[in-house]
């Protein structure tokens, strides 16, 4: 699907603050309110991690593969794509717990609820996505190290950066050439 | 053209930054003139922000040592429950509250301070700046510490007083803090005592907090909170001292006429405000301005024109009457206006953005505290014994700055709103007074008893921008009043009530105040030659919360009865200081149910948000209450009275 929309996360700038993680923890709470969150039962769950591997920090979830393996293999049709959004989205009431998502996934990016028995995962904010709004992750990254693009504005976006840093330095100016 | 990935993201803060909620047409119309004019609002920074970080939101980071910074997942979906050294969610969250506490503690005791040592140089004969107004004032202060007045001059009695209260700061005795000791009531005196928090002086409390909040030190969050109640009374002693003292030097308020919001700037007028809180520097702003009326008519002006910003608008309104131009959040407004000339400010509640906002306009901020200092402000240095010859400077430079005003860009909302003010309890006794001569509280006390006044709400603190967009302080007090509640106000909320009308006796009808409240209001206001008391009593700036302790202590030892059973509640609505937090936890110690909004940082820690908000009852008496729905906070408010009604066995 073209111009499906993923959360990226440009790595150098994660500072491994974790609001990604309480964001996405409220956008999944009953009363979407941190005060309130907090006090809920069931606890609102979150679906992404920040990780600090060597020296990089980084915030992972899932990348709502375009061929995803994930529900593929799912045996229920628990994990489906969403045709509006491309995202992966999943569905607790058809989940048996078989956990093959999770071995599948390359990123880890299953969740599993051992009050519910079942396997959950990033749902892209889709409720958000679809009013307009970004996902929560990316309204919180206070650095911007999340962006929420299409996968030919990122590499685009990439493009130009790198095209940046090798001429940096390098133009010349006018001046010295003695054009004037 | 570069690929621009955070276009959407831009977009939403944009969006959400002119969303303005229900704030009044005047401030909005200002809000996009600063907009355009300057690039900031208040709104684009808060926008620019949020989400805001729930670590901190919930009080859970910790910060006190360098194997961290930590914070705990309080989600417990897999991340840490411990610091680094193993301090709990509990442990971090008591800790950082303290030293909140000890931020706005501080605040009060320096300001209390620097009045004293006023006193004491004009009582040494040292100090030709400044006098004695009040020596009515000055002779019960004197009484109330159990210092001897009899056959002593003036002076040396202020010298006994000011050096015993600047004593209190730094004694090495273990005897209680006189001030604390004669001002708090005695039965709230009598739980401390028993708890082991009585002060018996200001410094070692505060030293002793940030030992003991640093790395490696206090682990016990019981034994930390027990450490931010004494931190409370710390700032019981600041605000009372603060207060009482400013009275005796410049004069004790008593019922003045006056208007409110920024249509007091007027635009013939060189307009200066003044900003802060110390009326050590604004009463010497005050004087010179009258001195020097004559100059700006030279220049064309119709005189100069003196606006109160913040809670030095609060002391100079008290006192002279000076117009309550606009609250902490509005100070930048002030400047949009564009027929602001200069603004001089003190110390605290002071926002850096002034200079840049000021920078865009002719108009000049001007600080004046050694270590209050803004990058791109003129910085001209206050001292008691150069107050004229800088009070005189800082007019001086508002008449020049007003001749290069640009009357194009000049835009002044509104109308003033009328405006009545000056509730020292001395005022308000006064009034009593009239109505029974031989014992003024009785007639307050038997309106409580009979339920005209259902109960008394000291509604307090700051106007925050996250509450203003919904008018939290407004809907809060109008649903007090409404049900009876006798509503007091200080600070930057009376800021607020004043600019909604609500310190206008005329508009008690139109704000739907309660039958029994009005027929009290009305008859006082009779008493006092007005057609009604206004809706709110305005007692004063942020420190003269301490006239709502004194009128507690009054009250509750005159019935014999705790301040805890009295049906008063307390209210900061609109939080944002460190300093109201201090005043809060001096309520809490006193025995008052405290409500604030946005919650304190104590959510994440369970053990911490309990004692506060519920064990507390059964130690001090004292109660946090945590909510942000306005009407809600006022119904359970409403019920906490009820209960207290209940307990004396009131009429419910
Ligand atoms: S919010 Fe942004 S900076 Fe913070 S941990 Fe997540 S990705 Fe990193
Ligand atoms: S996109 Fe939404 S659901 Fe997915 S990780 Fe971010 S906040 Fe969580
Ligand atoms: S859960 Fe894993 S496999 Fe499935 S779409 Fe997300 S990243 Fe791909
Ligand atoms: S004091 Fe403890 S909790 Fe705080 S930063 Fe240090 S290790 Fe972390």
């Amino acid at each position: 699907m073209e111009n499906v929309k993923r959360v990226f996360i440009v790595v150098e700038r994660c500072v491994g603050c974790k609001s990604c993680e309480i964001a996405c923890h409220i956008e999944h709470s009953k009363s979407k309110d941190l005060y309130k969150a907090i006090f809920e039962i069931p606890r609102p769950k979150r679906f992404n991690t920040v990780l600090k591997v060597d020296q990089y920090n980084a915030s992972l979830r899932c990348a709502h593969c375009e061929d995803p393996p994930c529900a593929n293999v799912c045996p229920t049709g628990a994990l489906q794509k969403d045709e509006e959004t491309g995202f992966v989205t999943y569905n607790p009431a058809k989940c048996i717990g078989c956990w093959q998502c999770a071995m599948v996934c390359p990123f880890g990016a299953i969740y599993p609820d051992y009050e519910t028995l079942t396997a959950a995962k990033c749902d892209g904010c889709i409720e958000r996505v679809k009013s307009g709004r970004l996902p929560a992750c990316v309204e919180a990254c206070p650095t911007n190290a999340l962006v929420f693009a299409d996968v030919k504005e990122m590499e685009q976006f990439k493009r130009e950066r790198s095209l940046r840093e090798l001429t940096a330095g390098q133009k010349v100016s006018i001046f010295e050439l003695g054009v004037v | 053209m570069v690929t621009d990935l955070l276009k959407e993201k831009k977009e939403a803060i944009e969006k959400s930054s002119q969303e303005y909620g229900m704030l009044d047409e005047g401030t909005v119309r200002l809000l996009k003139k600063e907009e355009k004019e300057a690039r900031t609002t208040v709104y684009h920074r808060l926008a620019r922000q949020e989400p805001q970080c729930g670590f901190g939101e919930l009080g859970v980071c910790c910060r006190m040592c360098y194997m961290g910074p930590c914070r705990i997942d309080v989600f417990n979906s897999g991340g840490p429950q411990l610091g680094v050294c193993g301090a709990t969610a509990d442990t971090i969250v008591a800790r950082n509250l303290l030293r909140e506490t000890v931020g706005g503690a501080s605040s009060h005791v320096e300001h209390a301070m620097e009045i004293a040592e006023i006193l004491r140089d004009v009582a040494e004969g040292k100090l030709e700046a400044y006098k004695i107004r009040d020596t009515e004032k000055l002779l019960s202060v004197a009484r109330n510490l159990g210092i001897n007045t009899e056959n002593r001059e003036i002076s040396e009695i202020a010298l006994e007083i000011a050096e015993a209260s600047l004593e209190d700061l730094y004694k090495l005795d273990r005897k209680p803090s006189r001030w604390i000791e004669k001002y708090s009531p005695s039965s709230s005196f009598k739980k401390w005592s028993a708890l082991g928090i009585v002060p018996t002086n200001i410094w070692q409390p505060i030293v002793n907090a940030m030992h003991r909040t640093s790395m490696g030190n206090d682990a016990d969050p019981v034994n930390i909170l027990l450490a931010d109640l004494r931190m409370g009374i710390v700032d019981g002693y600041g605000l009372t001292m603060a207060t009482e003292l400013s009275d005796v030097l410049f004069g004790t308020p008593n019922i003045i006429h006056s208007y409110a919001n920024l249509a007091t700037i007027k635009e013939d007028y060189v307009n200066i405000a003044v900003h802060g809180h110390n009326p050590a520097l604004s009463e010497k702003v005050l004087e010179w301005a009258e001195k020097l009326q004559e100059r700006a008519r030279a220049i064309g002006a119709k005189g100069i024109n003196i606006i109160g910003v913040c809670c030095t608008g609060n002391e100079v309104l008290m006192r002279h009457g000076i117009p309550l131009a606009a609250n902490e959040m509005q100070a930048e407004l002030a400047i949009v206006t564009g027929a602001l000339d200069a603004m001089v400010a003190d110390f605290q509640c002071i926002w850096p953005i002034l200079a840049q906002v000021a920078s865009c306009y002719h108009t000049k901020l001007i600080t004046t505290v050694p270590y209050v200092k803004i990058p791109g402000a003129i910085h001209i240095e206050f001292s008691p014994e150069k107050a004229d010859e800088v009070a005189r400077r800082i007019i001086e430079i508002g008449l020049e700055a007003y001749q290069q005003r640009n009357p194009a860009r000049v835009f002044i909302p509104n109308h003033p709103e009328e405006v009545y003010a000056g509730f020292s309890v001395e005022a308000l006794l006064g009034i009593l007074k009239k109505v029974d001569p031989e014992d003024p509280l009785k007639p307050l006390i038997e309106n409580i008893a009979n339920g005209n006044i259902y109960g008394i709400a000291a509604i307090v603190g700051c106007p925050n921008p996250k509450t203003r967009k919904y008018l939290f302080s407004e809907r809060l007090i109008k649903e007090l009043l409404k049900n009876n509640v006798l509503v007091i106000v200080t600070g930057c909320i009376a800021h607020i009530a004043a600019q909604a009308g609500f310190m206008n006796p005329r508009k008690i009808d139109e704000i739907g105040v309660g039958e029994g409240l009005k027929s009290v209001l009305k008859a006082l206001g009779g008493a006092a030659g007005l057609p009604s008391l206004p809706p709110t009593i305005h007692m004063g700036s942020c420190v003269d919360n301490s006239r709502i302790g004194v009128l507690l202590k009054a009250v509750s030892e005159k019935l014999h009865v705790d301040v805890s059973s009295l049906p008063v509640v307390a209210s900061a609505p609109e939080l944002i200081t460190e300093k109201a937090v201090s005043i809060g936890t001096w309520a809490l110690a006193l025995g008052v149910t405290v409500h604030v909004c946005p919650p304190l940082r104590v959510l994440g820690g369970p053990q911490v948000a309990d004692i506060l908000t519920r064990q507390l009852r059964n130690i001090t008496g004292g109660e946090l209450y945590i909510e942000c729905d306005p009407e809600k906070a006022a119904k359970e408010l409403i019920r906490k009275i009820r209960e207290k009604r209940i307990g004396l066995g009131l009429r419910a």
